[in-house]
Formats: structure tokens, C-alpha cells, sequence
């Protein structure tokens, strides 16, 4: 099926692939190209120049970005499903939960722009690493203005910082909302739960009642099927 | 002399014409608004939170709850996201059937538009006639799902089942006459296809009568033309899709542009606006309607012609059939292993759009090689074009929000997600 349309798309992206090679040479950027997809990744220092390269250069011609978001990657590849020691009683299996803990790390977050070029009818992800210390990244607003909702949704979700937007605040969460709930160590019932209070005539927020239960175990299988994928998505090529 | 000062209007977040629960902070200068902050997150779910904590194929009914008046739609976008991790593409008669279902959701979708921005500026009529129409799609929705509206139709590698060969009928009770009862089964005698034939041969009769109520209307042209117009520059800019950026002049279609499901197969035409008003978008949206109704021709009389399977025959993605699980182990492990822990997709990331009638719904998946997505990025179209409200109502009338709310064809669901 669309097998005309795979092709023009697989050369397209051949050359931006060459084309961002050839651009951001010696810039510390990284670029693989894999499911018909190009994702860069360029370092925190060099976003805002190289945003601005991909905008006007008329190689890419990004004129719309697309989407930006958080990632939090501290509980990337981990197993909840792990094998215990086997013990007599029998069953070894049990579910870790790793919800409280998140190790920090120079990559624990990400923003992600997905840009797309009407003109050249071509896409292109960008990823920012940052860490967790320090988690501020310029902010691309003066470059394409739709970065302005998803930064402060980036923000609001993850706590990271956008340094240069005009108007950082939460967006998405309540009013007087605290912490960052798509952090991977915030749990996923929340902290706070809401009701209101006959006596007190108002809405009051208490710890909540219910308890975190996990139905479906996350668990990482190994595939035979997928070993000769994952060996050549090992070597991306540098730019 | 009194003191003149603007004041801060506070529109919703439960207001009729808010489509839903938008908030919005309005400084005004008299009747003329200075700055437009909308406080979204009001319906804010954590769908993308929810979708990490469970596999993969139980995410698909969440997809239905984000743009509640375009559902199969949004499935759409998740479940190519999900195939194109996988590396796994549905049989062509499921990619017809996804088209097909697609597009009668585009109509579903601007069927509602059409009535709650005519409602919202003043024309009652409109509305009611278009809830007429919908409520034959939604009964399609019904008879191929089971549901009316929350469908989970669309699965990771086709869709749940083939089109039914009988389309279900009303049933006699005591609050209709049978007369009645005949006169609504009348056009359910077949089967679904039957049914939907029978409906788009009358649909563009009906569009034209919508047409007749607003096209040349003084008072809708009054209120619509020369409002909120974004020029193609900003629209790009803005991150505007869909009808919001050709009502702007650029035929920017994924159909056609990145084309998936059966559209390279089949033939309709990309409507654009001239003048990027909200009049204009009106003239797209309506001229997409009847796009939609070729699309759909084409896939019936294709879907007639081409019985087939409607889900890939592997079973690490795909539940075997019910059948083969009573005699079969295998299948009986399959289907085991597939309900208790799901699949897991290779190590990567993947991205994938669909056409929504709202614009470009995508979705981003990152896979650590488990069974439940690392992370799921749900790019809503009415997002971006939500943030530029303040934009796009500087310097108009209180009375045009509303209509600039209309035009942009929001729905909270996915926004707030």
C-alpha cells in the first residue's frame, strides 16, 4: 500500500538526512533516521541557532512546528515485572513499583519538537536532552509562535523551564496545583483529592484515599524478532 | 468627567457558546477587546498519564474521549502510531473500511460545528437540521461498534470486525405507531452499506439546504465575513492545520500530502479559502462535506466488490478468533498472553498524523521495548489554534468571541486531553 508515496518519502528524507549532516556538522548533533522518521538531537546550547537555521534555510524550510512536549526518561527500560529468588512456596514473580523513586542524571528530561515543512512536505523531530538538576532550555516562541502553549504545557506537566518565554505558567493543571504530575515520580492518583466541606461552606483538598494498585505489570520482553533492529538503531550516525 | 478604565470580563467556563468548559479572561476597552486569556485544563484528564500505566490496545477507548464529536478519528492517529512501532500494516479492506468510517466522521464532526457556530451567532434552524443527519452516522457508528459514539472500532492491525450484512432495525413499542415504526425501518431493509449508500445520495441535497439558510444570509455574512482573519503567514506560524490553515489559502491536506489509509486510492479535491476569514472557513468546512460524501462513494462501491479480512493474521499483535480458541492451544495462549500483558513493540519512538476534520491529530509514541507506551504525546489540532485566540479576537467585538470560538471548532476533550 502507498508504496509510490513510501518512496518519495524515503528519499526525502535521505536528503535532509544529508542535508542536516552537511548543515550542523561539528555541532555536537546526532542524527538517526529509522520508521521513515528523522529525529536530531542536538545539544541545549545550540537549540535556539540551529531552530533558526531549520525555520529559514531554504535546505529545510520548518515554517510549522508542529508539537513540542516533555519527556521524562528516569524510568526508561525498566521492568515492574521482576523475578524474585525462587523460593519453595513457588511463585517468584513480583511487581516492583518504582513510582516514588527517579534517578536524576544528565538526561533525565527531553523536549521533543516535531517540526513539519509544508513548502517541502517534510518532517523532522528534534530532542533536547536536559537534566535534571538544572532543567531550563531557551525558549523557541520568538521562532515559531505556536511554542508558546506547548512550552507552558511542558512546563506545567514536567517542571521544565523555558528561559526567554513571555508569560511561563500552568496551563493545564488547577489553580494552585503543586508538582509536576507527568514527572514518572508522581504518582498516577495524585497527591491531593478535592471535595467540598458542608461545615467549612467550601472546597477542601486532603490526601488522597485510594490506594495505587498496578493491574497490568509493565514488563519488557525479549523479542528474537527485534534483536537485528535494536543492534543497528545502536549505531546512529554522527553529524 | 467620570473616570474611563477598561475592565476584565470573565467569559465561562460554564457559557453555552464556550463549547464546552473554557475559561476566558477578556480585557475590555468599552466593547472592544484588548487581551484574550483563556484558562484551559478545566476537562484535563491525563490521558497521555493514564496511557502509560496500561498496554497499549486498552488506550484505544481513551482515544474516543478527546475529541468526543470526532471519535474513530482519533483512533485513527493512535492506532498508526502504534502499527508504524510495530512494523505491522492492516489488510486493505480494514484501510477502506478506516477511510470510510474517517470520513463519515468528518461529516459527523462538521455537522456539529455547523450547528453550535450558526446556534452560537444566531441561527437556530441549522442546528436542528444537522442533528437530524448525524444521528443516521452515529447509528452507522452503532451498527459496525455497538456504540453510538465511543466506538474503540479502529484496533492496533485493522478494525474489530467486518461491516454487518444487516442493518439493525427499530423494534415496535408503544410509544410509536408501526406506521412510524415501517416509515424508520424503510431505508434499514439492507445491509450497512446499503444504508450509507442510501444516505450519501441525499446528503449533498441536504448540505445544499444548509447553504440556502447561511450562504447568502445578510445577518451570517454580517457576523462572519472580515472576522478574525489570519493571513497565511501567521496561520503557518501559529501552527494552525486542517480547515483553519486552507481557509487561509494553503491546500495543505495529509491526505493527499502524506497520504495513508486507502486516500492515494481514491479521488476528491482539497477545498482552500481566499480570504482567511471566518466566512471563508465556513465555505471550506461545507465544501469538505461534500468531499467527504465522494470519498465515501468510492469506498462502498470498493468495500461491495472486495470482500476480505479486516485484521492481519498475526497473532503477537492480533486476538485469534474466538473459535479457533476453543479447540486451538496455541490460540488459546495467544489470546491468554495478549488480554493479561498486551504486546511490546520494539525499542523507538514513533510519530504518526491523521487528517482529523479539526487538522492534524498525532500521535507520539515512545516505546522502551515493554508492553505500555513510555510515553504518549497526543497532538491535539484545536491546541494551537485555542493559543491563538488572543490573536485572532484583538481589536473585534465582544459578540465576535463567540463566533471566533465557532470558527475555530473547539472541543475541550482534546484540548485539555
Amino acid at each position: 500500500m502507498n508504496d509510490k508515496v513510501q518512496t518519495q518519502a524515503q528519499q526525502r528524507h535521505d536528503a535532509l538526512v544529508e542535508a542536516i549532516t552537511e548543515a550542523f556538522a561539528g555541532q555536537g548533533c546526532e542524527v538517526v533516521h529509522r520508521l521513515d522518521e528523522v529525529t536530531l538531537t542536538v545539544p541545549r546550547d545550540k537549540l535556539i541557532e540551529i531552530a533558526g537555521v531549520l525555520k529559514t534555510d531554504a535546505r529545510f524550510g520548518f515554517e510549522q512546528l508542529i508539537d513540542a512536549c516533555g519527556v521524562d526518561y528516569s524510568h526508561y527500560g525498566k521492568s515492574e515485572w521482576v523475578t524474585t529468588a525462587s523460593s519453595s512456596s513457588g511463585y517468584g514473580r513480583g511487581v516492583t513499583r518504582a513510582e516514588t523513586s527517579a534517578e536524576g542524571g544528565a538526561t533525565r528530561y527531553a523536549v521533543v519538537y516535531h517540526l513539519l515543512s509544508v513548502a517541502k512536505n517534510q518532517r523532522l523531530r528534534v530532542r533536547v536532552f536536559i537534566d535534571d538538576e538544572y532543567p531550563v532550555v531557551d525558549s523557541v516562541v520568538a521562532i515559531w509562535s505556536a511554542a508558546d502553549w506547548f512550552e507552558r504545557e511542558a512546563f506545567d506537566l514536567y517542571g521544565i523551564l523555558f528561559d526567554g518565554h513571555p508569560d511561563l505558567r500552568r496551563i493545564l493543571t488547577d489553580y494552585g496545583f503543586m508538582g509536576h504530575p507527568f514527572r514518572k515520580d508522581f504518582p498516577l492518583e495524585g497527591q491531593v483529592e478535592m471535595r467540598y466541606d458542608p461545615e467549612k461552606q467550601r472546597v477542601v483538598y486532603e490526601p488522597v484515599k485510594i490506594e495505587s494498585r498496578t493491574l497490568v505489570p509493565k514488563v519488557i520482553r525479549e523479542d528474537n524478532r527485534y534483536i537485528d533492529e535494536q543492534n543497528n538503531q545502536q549505531g546512529g550516525a554522527d553529524a | 468627567m467620570p473616570e474611563i478604565r477598561n475592565y476584565t470580563l470573565n467569559f465561562g467556563p460554564q457559557h453555552p457558546s464556550a463549547h464546552g468548559v473554557l475559561r476566558l479572561v477578556l480585557e475590555m476597552d468599552g466593547e472592544v477587546i484588548e487581551r484574550a486569556d483563556p484558562h484551559i485544563g478545566l476537562l484535563h484528564r491525563a490521558t497521555e498519564k493514564l496511557a502509560e500505566s496500561k498496554p497499549y490496545s486498552q488506550s484505544i477507548p481513551y482515544m474516543d474521549r478527546l475529541d468526543y464529536v470526532s471519535m474513530m478519528c482519533n483512533e485513527h492517529g493512535y492506532v498508526r502510531a502504534v502499527e508504524k512501532l510495530l512494523g505491522v500494516e492492516a489488510p486493505i479492506r480494514a484501510q477502506y473500511i478506516r477511510t470510510m468510517f474517517d470520513e463519515i466522521t468528518r461529516i459527523l464532526n462538521h455537522l456539529m460545528w455547523l450547528g453550535t457556530h450558526a446556534l452560537d451567532i444566531g441561527a437556530m434552524t441549522v442546528f436542528l437540521y444537522a442533528f437530524r443527519e448525524r444521528e443516521d452516522l452515529m447509528d452507522c457508528y452503532e451498527a459496525v461498534s455497538g456504540a453510538r459514539m465511543h466506538a474503540a472500532y479502529y484496533r492496533v492491525g485493522g478494525v474489530y470486525r467486518d461491516l454487518p450484512d444487516q442493518m439493525p432495525q427499530y423494534e415496535t413499542n408503544q410509544f410509536r405507531s408501526d406506521a412510524d415504526i415501517a416509515r424508520k425501518n424503510e431505508t434499514r431493509q439492507g445491509s450497512l452499506l446499503d444504508f450509507i449508500e442510501e444516505f450519501i445520495g441525499r446528503f449533498p441535497g441536504l448540505v445544499d439546504e444548509y447553504e440556502t439558510l447561511l450562504t447568502d444570509n445578510r445577518i451570517w455574512k454580517q457576523r462572519t465575513v472580515g472576522i478574525a482573519v489570519v493571513s497565511p503567514e501567521r496561520a503557518l506560524d501559529l501552527g494552525f492545520t486542517g480547515p483553519m490553515l486552507r481557509g487561509s489559502g494553503i491546500a495543505w491536506d495529509l491526505r493527499k500530502k502524506q497520504s495513508y489509509a486507502a486516500y492515494d486510492k481514491v479521488d476528491f479535491e482539497i477545498p482552500v479559502g481566499v480570504n482567511g476569514d471566518c466566512y471563508d472557513r465556513y465555505l471550506v468546512r461545507m465544501e469538505e462535506m461534500r468531499q467527504s460524501v465522494a470519498i465515501i462513494k468510492q469506498c462502498v462501491h470498493w468495500l461491495r466488490e472486495n470482500p476480505g479480512p479486516v485484521m492481519i493474521d498475526d497473532h503477537k499483535v492480533a486476538p485469534p478468533l474466538r473459535g479457533d480458541m476453543k479447540d486451538g492451544m496455541e490460540s488459546l495462549i495467544h489470546h491468554f498472553k495478549l488480554f493479561t500483558e498486551g504486546f511490546c513493540p520494539p525499542v523507538g519512538e514513533a510519530y504518526a498524523a491523521v487528517e482529523a476534520p479539526k487538522g492534524e491529530f498525532g500521535c507520539y509514541v515512545i516505546s522502551d521495548g515493554s508492553n505500555k507506551p513510555y510515553r504518549l504525546k497526543i497532538r491535539a489540532p484545536g491546541f494551537p489554534h485555542l493559543a491563538a485566540m488572543d490573536e485572532m479576537t484583538r481589536g473585534h467585538m465582544l459578540s465576535d468571541v463567540t463566533a471566533v470560538i465557532g470558527t475555530m471548532d473547539v472541543v475541550f476533550g482534546e484540548i485539555d486531553r
